[in-house]
């Protein structure tokens, strides 16, 4: 085939203080095709999209839109050429309506004015490709895959017909992602020429035409998908032999219960249900693993057992004592440490340094004179010693945390989070948008967590996860838990249809 | 990593050059469309307020408040707090202060200054302290609260100063009685340069310290820079904002009570032309960083400086200095959004 691409992206470098985000890239894109990004985390997916919709500028290298050399120096040109970007953040403002939000970001396109005309639009758009929105919806009232969609449409009114998605299938519960899959086909029949950004390398193998794959700036190489496989996505992805995850010391007898939840019960807030009656033990040594369709409750467990959700009824014990209604700072230093699904906006300052971050471990423990000052080098030797322990190299100590990319801010929590005195680790979806070998240097930390007689509370989309960790898993629907499963004992498809509320299961 | 930091303060020093350019030009313009000779203005002015000692004594002395009310407005902005009320925390700081002035007549010299003070600060800080509690409780929003009790505090003080403690030998003049001499600020050199400038170098020194050294600075940047993750790691965020709001206050009332003791000597109503909100200014420009607050403290009181030579020398209504401070302000405001899409 000798099509023109509609973009092309020509031996494109970009650096950054300190790294190679973008060596030499080349990437092109054919009308009517679905690209799929695929790279560990830090590869610089986001950093080559984010140069074709000129948000950033590269240092060397050319765009070429359909065959034509041009310069794209910022968003609005981006938009003018017809590309348009989805970030791995939204950036939809939550109090305005989906028209509204639309409405917005058209504004420079005089030829869309009125409001009964752009309901009209967004309509017609969202009923062609299946999207479903209904413009006078506030924002703040849509589910992330629904946001998702807004995102989508904003690119199709603005004429976009090249559309980039950084991560879009991250956010997404397993009917979202197959919902959107049917939203690029039918783009593509139209077509519209897509790229999107992925860590799932089923999800590349089953939606793509062709598969371009990233490694530490590079392209390392582009082929189509019947000529790949998971492994060979792989062997191109990190070049080596992956480091499975040594699952270790099955059939040991779990301790003393570390955390015990009796008859729990929260308030529900906004859309988001609130525990019913939950019961659940985690002893010393144990992994229980949490299962369920994201938005059951999940979120309010962690937050409950954090001490930053109100119990209204029930009580939860932490170590013999009575901890329903310690404050968090109370948890914490009794030993409760938590790993979130999103560091930057859960667990780190994005303009505080890898440094700053880390003393945020325990501010009165790195402090000095009463709090006049901080003992700098005691940080700095918890970055050498806390990496190292998980086998890593430190990063930059004055790099900032906004700037790492999603693996690497992962690690700089755990690292955190793990070098606490701590019984028990919270886990909340920890591995989602981590590349293979940054999930699963998370999933050994926590192994090791549990090796060293801590318990562990491992909440979890990813059902292959749970069963290959857990000692027990858990399912949640609708604030209640609904079953339990010994992992050894239960298989895929039985919980996933506890999940979905299919039949309830009591062990 | 050094160069690109250099390149940095280049484009800074680039920036701000063209900042104070394009400001002195159009200004320019505004004084010769109404008649006035823009050089001639300009070199009075320099010369008035920069080289003559007693001139640049009184911009230094006018430095001293907005120091102090942009350090006010600095250190709820760390905590990711809008603070717009410096001027009336400035104005019951003084009120308090003065309370303790004519009240606490009779103890040791300095004891006595430095009660004045303390209670200047107490002032100011719980003043400020209603717009914390009541954001900190997630109730209002401390921009509005901040702002309305601008208005409030005028109130307050005119209530005193034209009631009880009005002075009583000058009844055509709503103003309290003089302070003792135990209560003043002392002037320098014979100009009206007081110590509440050195006060003001004090605090800044402390701030550009502590904030970015200590624990404390550590845990309120945190509140300020996501709150979020300061909840999830046990920080008493309520506190700490609460805290920000009051140690702000408590500046900008230290700011009213010293400019009383120092300058004007008896509280009245017109103790402050705007300097809670030329700190609000000050602060902007600076984005609460240390060495940007002492120059555009130092920026801000010339210019306000140059409003008075004005006045003298070109007859200009004093009004078309907030002409050239909104100038400045517009100049400046267009940079962020200039460079919005390029971070
Ligand atoms: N604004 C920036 N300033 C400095 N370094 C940056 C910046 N943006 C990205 N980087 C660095 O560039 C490299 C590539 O980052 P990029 O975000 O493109 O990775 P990615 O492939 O999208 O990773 P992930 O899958 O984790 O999102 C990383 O090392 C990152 O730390
Ligand atoms: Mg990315």
């Amino acid at each position: 085939m000798a099509e023109t691409p509609v973009l092309r992206l020509v031996d494109i470098t970009k650096r950054f203080p300190g790294v190679l985000a973008n060596d030499r890239v080349n990437f092109d894109l054919l009308p009517g095709e679905i690209h799929a990004l695929l790279g560990e985390n830090g590869a610089g997916k986001s950093t080559l999209v984010k140069i074709a919709y000129g948000f950033y500028q590269a240092d060397s290298g050319e765009i070429h839109v359909h065959g034509k050399k041009v310069e794209i120096r910022s968003p609005r040109d981006a938009r003018r050429l017809g590309i348009g970007l989805v970030f791995q953040g939204f950036t939809l403002i939550p109090a305005m309506t989906v028209a509204e939000n639309v409405a917005l970001f058209l504004a420079e396109l005089p030829w869309l004015v009125r409001p009964k005309d752009l309901r009209k639009t967004i309509w017609e758009a969202s009923q062609r490709y299946g999207l479903e929105l209904d413009p006078a919806t506030p924002v703040w009232q849509l589910s992330v895959g629904e946001q998702q969609k807004v995102e989508l449409l904003k690119l199709l009114l603005a004429k976009a017909r090249i559309l980039i998605f950084d991560e879009p299938t991250k956010v997404l519960v397993p009917h979202e992602v197959e919902n959107l899959f049917r939203v690029f086909a039918s783009l593509r029949e139209d077509g519209y020429s897509l790229v999107f950004i992925t860590h799932k390398l089923r999800e590349a193998l089953t939606c793509a035409d062709r598969i371009t794959v990233m490694r530490q700036g590079r392209v390392v190489g582009t082929v189509r998908p019947e000529e790949a496989s998971e492994e060979s996505l792989l062997q191109m992805m990190f070049g080596e032999r992956l480091v499975e995850v040594a699952k270790a010391g099955t059939g040991r007898v779990p301790g003393e219960p570390i955390l015990e939840l009796r008859n729990v019960c929260t308030k529900p807030i906004g859309t988001a249900p609130g525990l019913e009656d939950v019961n659940l033990t985690v002893r010393a040594g144990e992994i229980v693993g949490v299962a369920g369709v994201s938005g059951n409750g999940q979120r309010e467990l962690g937050d409950a057992i954090l001490g930053l959700l109100r119990i209204t009824r029930g009580r939860k014990i932490f170590l013999g004592e009575d901890a329903t209604h310690w404050p968090p700072r109370r948890l914490i230093q009794r030993g409760v440490a938590f790993v979130p699904e999103d560091p930057l906006a859960m667990a780190v300052v994005p303009w505080f340094t890898v440094l700053e971050n880390l003393a945020l471990l325990d501010p009165r423990r790195f402090s000095r004179l009463g709090g006049l000052a901080l003992d700098w080098s005691g940080v700095r030797q918890l970055l050498r010693a806390g990496f190292a322990k998980l086998g890593l190299n430190p990063l930059p100590e004055r790099a900032r945390a906004g700037t790492l990319s999603g693996g690497n801010l992962q690690r700089l929590t755990l690292v955190r989070e793990l070098n606490r005195p701590y019984h028990l680790v919270v886990g909340l979806y920890p591995t989602r948008g981590l590349d293979v070998r940054s999930a699963n240097a998370v999933r050994q930390a926590l192994l090791s967590a549990r090796e060293e007689g801590k318990g562990v509370l491992l909440i979890s989309e990813d059902l292959n996860e749970l069963f290959s960790l857990s000692d027990r898993i858990v399912v949640m629907l609708k604030g209640r838990i609904v079953g339990e499963f010994r992992p050894e004992e239960a298989d895929l498809t039985e919980v996933g249809r506890v999940m979905t509320g299919a039949g309830v299961v009591h062990a | 990593m050094l160069s690109s930091w250099r390149a940095r303060l280049g484009w800074s020093a680039v920036r701000l050059l063209l900042t104070v350019v394009v400001v002195l030009g159009v200004f320019g313009l505004f004084l010769w469309g109404l008649g006035r000779d823009p050089i001639k203005a300009y070199q009075d002015t320099f010369r008035l307020n920069i080289l003559n000692p007693r001139g640049l004594a009184g911009v230094l002395a006018r430095m001293a408040p907005l120091l102090l009310t942009a350090l006010g407005v600095a250190i709820p902005f760390r905590a990711g707090l809008i603070n717009v009320g410096a001027e009336g925390q400035f104005m019951m700081g003084a009120l308090l202060g003065t309370w303790a002035a004519l009240n606490l007549e009779g103890l040791p010299m300095g004891l006595h200054l430095a009660l004045v003070l303390l209670a200047g600060m107490v002032g100011g800080a719980l003043w400020a302290a209603v717009p914390g509690v009541l954001r900190a409780r997630g109730w209002v929003n401390e921009t509005i609260t901040t702002l309305l009790l601008n208005y409030l505090a005028p109130l307050v003080v005119g209530y005193f100063v034209f009631g009880p403690w009005r002075a009583p030998e000058l009844a055509f003049y709503p103003q309290t009685p003089e302070y003792p001499a135990s209560a003043r600020l002392p002037l320098l050199f014979g100009t009206r340069l007081h110590l509440g400038f050195f006060l003001g170098l004090f605090f800044l020194l402390a701030y550009a310290y502590l904030i970015n050294r200590s624990r404390w600075g550590l845990e309120l940047r945190t509140v300020g820079g996501n709150a979020e993750a300061a909840r999830r790691l046990g920080l008493p965020v309520e506190r700490w904002i609460l805290a920000a709001m009051m140690l702000g206050g408590a500046l900008a009332g230290l700011a009213g009570v010293a400019e009383v003791a120092a300058i004007h000597t008896r509280l009245k109503l017109d103790i402050s032309p705007g300097y809670g909100f030329m700190g609000f200014l000050v602060n902007w420009l600076a984005f609460a960083n240390p060495l940007g607050i002492l120059i555009m403290a130092f920026l801000i009181a010339f210019i306000a400086s140059s409003g008075f030579t004005l006045q003298i020398t070109q007859r200009l209504p004093y009004a078309a200095v907030n002409v050239l401070m909104a100038l400045i302000l517009f100049t400046v405001l267009a940079k962020p959004l200039a460079q919005r899409g390029k971070r």
